[in-house]
């Protein structure tokens, strides 16, 4: 073994070794890459897209036959590849924020204006439950838990806001109102008991909103098929259908009745100014802040938090139980086991790639609504089945997740740390 | 590979930065043959960083490391321990739910024969047995490590260290958590080893061990060399190696009669988390304008006494009244309320949120009430405009009061919750370690702050583990010991007997001691 | 100063004795739930009788029981164990108590349940047999999560692994025509959501739950999209694997009750109990399972001794997504025999409720995973038969049961004290 020492003066800092300054170009790179949040998003998005553009190649069986041959004529197998791909994503695109074909074909009037919104008006109906979903998982992150249990807590909020819209005979106004805090409450019972058993036990949180998440789904199956409950007119198991008085009004009925993007989008867009506004200036939200990021500072500090903890619980799943209420009083008007569909688990997503801010939920949750707009549009068009966009969404968080990881990817940040590293350690080890 | 005992260690030019900071500069060390080797420095100097080099932990940026004249590459702990080197971390190195075998042979273990290679459990335990009774240092194999005491951990430590042939032991910081009498004991522990052969590289900034034990010492200060000179060196000059200037602990307290009595504390008793009795019929009063200090090792129940005086631990019996109002069972942020103010001992994990504002710290348990805010709502203007008021006030250097706490020193961290809790009106101030680990000028700042308390009548209740600091703050000193108040003395009692009360052992009827069996003294 | 007194190591203030002992709570809880038992079951119950047999079918030989009768009597026989548990010298035959208490609990349950039933026998043979079936799943996840834990990674994306476990043995059995070679491609399947995992969770230090989390939703839409894609177009070429070969040992077979599940049995039963075993002896008597244990409880220790922390974590995340791979295989080898999008129903986060319920420990998994599988086989038997308790709250009968023991209801899990905590040298 052996080992080679400094050569160039004593080794200290004041060696007088200076770098010559980055030129122009590479400060201007660094700046990008160390204002991330909005860079390492942006790029982790496009390879998230590029990830399934493989996983689109793979699955298509004539370009697979293709490959076969790629060392022959490796064109043919790019070129086709470039246009299924194009013309996934090009759908994609059309789906989720609007397609010019249509917009011409309205101009034209060949087509009812409500055509050149209808994707947008998806959009923002997929957002509408990711908005309250995100915004369940983030502002129990900011407190200092995972609430893993968003999917289930939107199962109770969609079952109490079925129930009281096709139980209770209610005037208008104030059906839409009992079913919609019905939802919020119910969901809120459903983040009590992991904050209750956090507090009181230190059961962690994990585990018990991911063994609730089960409960509250199987719960749901029992319930739909009880007497009460079930469509006494249908043999599978579905609830009788909401009443009129207690759905969500949908915006641009006036403009065509395909639009379906409803009341909840605006309820959702209220819900994220009430949580900024309570995570910046409500003592609430100084106080979960803290706890969040010190328990024992916020304790010594004189804050409860346990009460803060069972607090948070409920408000998130109040929010989740907002987002159960906005599918089963919009688009699924009656229970069914896969009433809320996902909307819990990517709630998670959502929350995560919002950063668990407030308004960067809401960017979330408008990016996965349109990749599921677009989805369902890129496989009725394109033979690209759903899941593709499940796949991009997990991808797309990961990568935000592991910022790391994307530089690694591109490179360049590591490339230039190495080469400075190299101009400056010119010496030993 | 086959080492020649005893073994000679020379470090050269080693330096080692982290980001802008240079924590070892140009650092060199020889440590002879059978030779204890003392490393002073204060906290923050840089000893760490420099054993962690040699222990392989961390990897210089420069310099080299020579074992018997031979240049040497230390990747990892591993690399150490194959060229004779044996390392008894600050914090112990030992898994709790292990028993003191498991611990020993981790990372050595003896295999019986077979396809299997199932642990030697019985070859791992004969072990250590062996090495403990070579070395005289008693330690049940058996035991499970969390349910032993501090000091028996650390002999399994370093009976761990020893079963793997190790000629040179460094021992980092190991009289922290010790009492006087389990610290005689290590001592003793390494005139052994040093008769046995053995090298020791000792690391502390307690002046009064490395006198009695290092055959050389080696004075270190904000990461470089300051000097090596030997035990027969004053103190005081070693003292003024390690800080780089005369140091003065001596402040100017003027006399002060102290006023009615505002914290009483009678037959109080706590258990930690793990049921153990830790506070254990404590009787305390500290009046008005007065300071009572609290000393003693760590460890002994000052924790958490001062937790269960703040409302942060449940009391198991007794009573504590603040003005003759009970304090038990009440929140704490009520008696933050009642014009309490509190530095905590760990300022980074129960003082501040550091991900925090300055602004948001300096508010961290006002924040409800005016003019900061009311019940539900906060006012930022308020809180930012005191925040700048504040930052000017306590010299809190940062660019701005929007900043993150954590982008602070430590001396201006705990400036912010000085800044904190000094800033309203306070009828009793609790200090658990306010001035640990923080540079000199930091230290002075706080003592006059703390001083200035007493001064405007708040009763003071100083814990601190640095008896220096208490002796030179205190009006009177309560020794505290396995959760009891041993005795109340003043502070021109001799260090000596404080000492001997902060191991335990309580003399009759001393000279200059004030009260009696942990009495107050009205 | 005169001869120095050293103070006394006992405690000078007397600790309030505690009355609420491990034993009385869990014998007043077992008591309560006994006398409940007794009565309710007792009066829901008819007076027809209740049948037992050993058998796997319900002809045969059989132990008749009036209903109301052996509600109530098994009930209060639960509530005297309870009692017992009170007796001054109860904590030698704790488990004992508890374990007979709570058979008799669920005793009075069947009788109740079977006399209010068209088809009043219960064939117990059956029922443990599905209940080890159901199990097998559940014991391939616990020790996957176990062994991952264990070093200090949390590994919530069981799910996902079972997940690719599925989708890759129903490929690769149909493809090459052998299960085997379906099996093997399950363990590569799970292996690769463990890479994703042990690569994020490692080396970029990404939490863990939020991986774990995102990986069972990226392991769901591969799947489900290479499902559409590929297999539900061409399901004969793609998707129809044949079920893993039962074998019979001749005479053994015919012991009652273990006989069935033992001897007549399949290469799941078999690699599920030989892991049980293996990975038992794997962590508490060789170098590898010391190793792991110090990593997951306290890694800087393992690091100073020169034991490699990440490396060490690596191999356990990968091996145990290995073993969860091949719990997938039981999914479409032997359960079903073609995949299906998300047919893994959240089994895999049963298998992590298998984990805390056996508190890390690979036999008391397996413990747990009989326990969750009994209760399974139970609401499938009753519903079978037209019991009048809905089997959906059976079926939550698991994940109660988890989170009673994480909030320390029925005594305390511990969880290895670095889990789930990134390593960081230095």
């Amino acid at each position: 073994m052996s080992t080679t020492t400094s050569t160039t003066g004593g080794g200290g800092p004041r060696g007088g070794r200076h770098a010559p300054p980055p030129p122009f170009a590479l400060r201007f790179l660094q700046q990008l890459w160390s204002a991330n949040t909005v860079t390492v998003t942006v790029l982790a998005i496009v390879l998230a897209l590029l990830v399934g553009a493989i996983l689109i190649i793979i699955a298509d069986p004539q370009l697979r036959t293709m490959y076969g041959y790629f060392f022959a004529r490796p064109t043919d197998a790019l070129g086709a590849s470039w246009d299924r791909v194009a013309d996934a994503y090009a759908n994609l695109f059309r789906g989720a924020i609007v397609d010019p074909g249509v917009v011409a074909r309205v101009i034209e009037g060949e087509l009812p204006p409500a055509r050149a919104f209808a994707p947008i008006s998806e959009t923002l109906r997929f957002a509408t439950p990711l908005v309250f979903t995100g915004l369940a998982f983030a502002i129990a992150f900011r407190g200092g838990l995972f609430n893993i249990g968003v999917q289930g807590q939107a199962i109770l909020g969609a079952i109490g806001a079925a129930l009281v819209g096709f139980l209770l005979p209610l005037p208008v106004v104030l059906h839409l109102v009992a079913a919609v805090l019905a939802g919020a409450l119910l969901g809120a019972t459903w983040g009590f008991i992991p904050g209750f058993l956090k507090a009181r036990t230190g059961a962690h949180e994990v585990i018990v909103t991911i063994m609730l998440n089960w409960v509250g789904l199987i719960f749901l199956g029992w319930l739909i098929v009880q007497a009460w409950v079930a469509d006494p007119t249908r043999a599978d198991a579905i609830s009788r259908p909401v009443d009129e008085s207690a759905r969500l009004p949908r915006l641009l009925a006036w403009l065509g009745p395909g639009l379906r993007v409803d009341l909840g989008i605006v309820l959702a867009v209220l819900a994220v100014v009430a949580v900024a506004w309570l995570l910046r200036r409500a003592t609430f939200g100084f106080e979960l802040r803290a706890v969040g990021l010190s328990p024992d500072a916020a304790r010594v500090a004189g804050m409860s938090v346990t009460g803060t903890y069972v607090m948070v619980m409920v408000v998130a799943g109040a929010l989740a139980g907002l987002g159960g209420m906005t599918m089963v009083l919009g688009p699924a008007l009656a229970l069914t086991p896969a009433v809320i569909g996902n909307v819990g688990f990517d709630g998670i997503l959502v929350g995560l790639l919002g950063r668990a801010k407030p308004w960067g939920v809401f960017a979330a949750a408008l990016l996965f609504g349109a990749l599921q707009a677009g989805g369902n549009r890129m496989q009725v068009s394109s033979g690209v089945s759903l899941e593709l966009v499940q796949v991009i969404q997990a991808l797309i968080v990961v990568f935000v997740a592991a910022p790391a990881l994307v530089k690694a990817i591109f490179a360049l940040r590591a490339a230039r740390a190495r080469s400075i590293a190299a101009a400056d350690g010119g010496h030993g080890w | 590979m086959e080492r020649r005992v005893p073994l000679r260690l020379e470090l050269h030019g080693i330096t080692r930065r982290f980001g802008e900071v240079v924590a070892n500069d140009g650092i060199d060390l020889t440590v002879e043959p059978g030779e204890i080797h003392a490393l002073l420095g204060e906290n923050g100097a840089g000893k760490s960083t420099l054993v962690n080099v040699l222990y392989g932990m961390l990897q210089p940026d420069s310099g080299q490391i020579l074992i018997d004249g031979e240049p040497v590459r230390i990747h990892g702990p591993r690399d150490a321990i194959a060229a004779g080197i044996g390392m008894v971390h600050q914090h112990f190195m030992l898994v709790p739910v292990f028993t003191v075998t498991e611990n020993v042979m981790l990372g050595a273990e003896p295999a019986r024969g077979g396809p299997a290679r199932l642990l030697d459990r019985q070859r791992a335990r004969a072990r250590v047995v062996e090495v403990s009774g070579r070395y005289s240092l008693a330690v049940d194999p058996d035991a499970t490590v969390e349910d032993l005491p501090v000091g028996v951990q650390q002999r399994a430590e370093i009976v761990k260290a020893l079963a793997r042939e190790v000629d040179l032991l460094i021992l980092d910081e190991p009289t922290a958590v010790l009492t006087p009498q389990e610290t005689d004991d290590l001592l003793e522990v390494m005139r052994t080893l040093k008769a046995a052969g053995k090298s020791i590289v000792f690391i502390t900034h307690k002046l009064r061990e490395v006198t009695a034990i290092a055959d050389r010492i080696t004075v270190v200060r904000n990461g470089r060399v300051v000097g090596t000179t030997g035990p027969e060196e004053s103190e005081d000059a070693l003292a003024a190696m390690m800080v780089g200037r005369t140091v003065s602990l001596q402040v100017s307290k003027p006399p002060q009669p102290p006023g009615e009595p505002v914290l009483s504390v009678a037959g109080l008793a706590v258990n930690d988390e793990r049921g153990h009795r830790v506070v254990d019929g404590v009787d305390l009063t500290v009046h008005a304008g007065e300071v009572l200090g609290i000393a003693g090792v760590q460890g002994n129940g000052q924790t958490e006494l001062v937790e269960a005086v703040m409302g942060l631990r449940p009391v198991l019996t007794g009573t504590v009244h603040m003005k003759g109002t009970p304090l038990v069972g009440r929140r704490t942020k009520d008696i933050l309320r009642m014009h309490v103010g509190y530095i905590p001992e760990d300022r980074s994990v129960d003082g501040l949120v550091k991900e925090f504002t300055i602004a948001e710290n300096l508010v961290l348990n006002m924040y409800d009430t005016t003019p900061y805010g009311s019940r539900w709502i906060l006012r930022p203007a308020a809180i930012a405009s005191s925040a700048a008021e504040r930052v000017e006030r306590f010299d809190i250097r940062t660019t701005s009061p929007q900043a993150a706490v954590a982008t602070l020193s430590g001396g201006n961290q705990q400036k912010v919750i000085v800044a904190r809790e000094l800033t309203r009106p306070l009828t009793m101030l609790v200090a658990a370690q306010p001035t640990r680990g923080l540079d000199v000028g930091s230290i002075e700042f706080i003592h006059r702050q703390i001083l200035h308390e007493r001064e405007v009548g708040t009763a003071v209740l100083l814990v601190s583990s640095e008896l220096d600091e208490v002796i030179a703050l205190a009006d009177r000193i309560a020794v505290m010991y396995r959760g009891r108040i041993l005795d109340v003395v003043n502070p021109q009692t001799p260090r000596e007997q404080i000492g001997l009360l902060m191991a335990g052992v309580r003399g009759d009827s001393a000279p200059g001691q004030v009260g009696g069996d942990g009495a107050d003294a009205t | 100063m005169t001869a120095p007194d050293t103070v006394p190591a006992t405690a000078a203030v007397a600790e309030p004795a505690r009355f609420w002992t491990r034993e009385r709570k869990a014998g007043t809880g077992l008591g309560v739930t006994g006398l409940v038992a007794a009565a309710l079951f007792g009066a829901l119950a008819s007076d027809r009788p209740a049948a037992f047999t050993l058998a796997e079918t319900t002809a045969g030989d059989t132990v008749e029981i009036n209903g109301t009768l052996g509600a109530v009597v098994f009930g209060l026989l639960a509530a005297v164990a309870g009692a017992a548990l009170w007796a001054p010298r109860a904590r030698r035959w704790f488990v004992l108590l508890l374990a007979a208490g709570i058979v008799a609990v669920v005793v009075s349950f069947l009788c109740w349940q079977l006399s209010r039933s068209p088809q009043n026998v219960l064939p117990l043979g059956n029922v443990i047999r599905s209940s080890v079936i159901f199990a097998l799943p559940l014991i391939f996840g616990g020790l996957a999560g176990t062994i991952g834990e264990r070093s200090g990674v949390i590994n919530i994306a069981i799910e996902g692994q079972f997940i690719m476990g599925a989708f890759f043995a129903a490929l690769v059995a149909t493809v090459a025509a052998s299960v085997w070679f379906g099996i093997v491609a399950a363990a590569i399947g799970g292996l690769l959501i463990a890479a994703l995992l042990a690569m994020l969770a490692i080396r970029f230090v990404v939490d863990q739950i939020v991986v774990g989390v995102v990986l069972i939703v990226f392991a769901l839409g591969v799947t489900g999209f290479l499902f559409e894609q590929l297999m539900a177009p061409a399901p004969t070429r793609y998707n129809a694997p044949s079920r893993v070969p039962t074998w019979e040992v001749p005479a053994l077979s015919d012991i009652p009750l273990v006989g069935p599940v033992l001897f007549r049995a399949n290469i799941f039963v078999y690699l599920a109990l030989a892991l049980v075993v293996l990975v038992y002896v794997g962590l508490f008597h060789t170098r590898w399972g010391l190793r792991t244990r110090a990593v997951g409880e306290h890694p800087a220790a393992a690091d100073t001794v020169g034991v490699k922390v990440l490396g060490l974590r690596y191999l356990n995340v990968l091996l145990a997504g290995a073993i969860a791979g091949v719990g997938g295989a039981y999914f479409t080898l032997l359960a079903t025999t073609n995949f299906n999008k998300g047919m893994t129903a959240g089994l895999g986060f049963i298998a992590l409720a298998t984990m805390i319920f056996g508190r890390w420990n690979p036999v008391g998994v397996l413990l747990a995973a009989v326990f969750f599988g009994f209760s399974r086989a139970l609401a499938v038997y009753l519903g079978s038969i037209g019991s009048p308790i809905p089997s959906q709250f059976l079926n939550m009968l698991p994940y109660l049961a988890t989170i009673a023991v994480v909030a320390g209801l029925v005594g305390r899990a511990r969880p290895p004290a670095a889990d789930g905590k990134p390593y960081i040298k230095g």
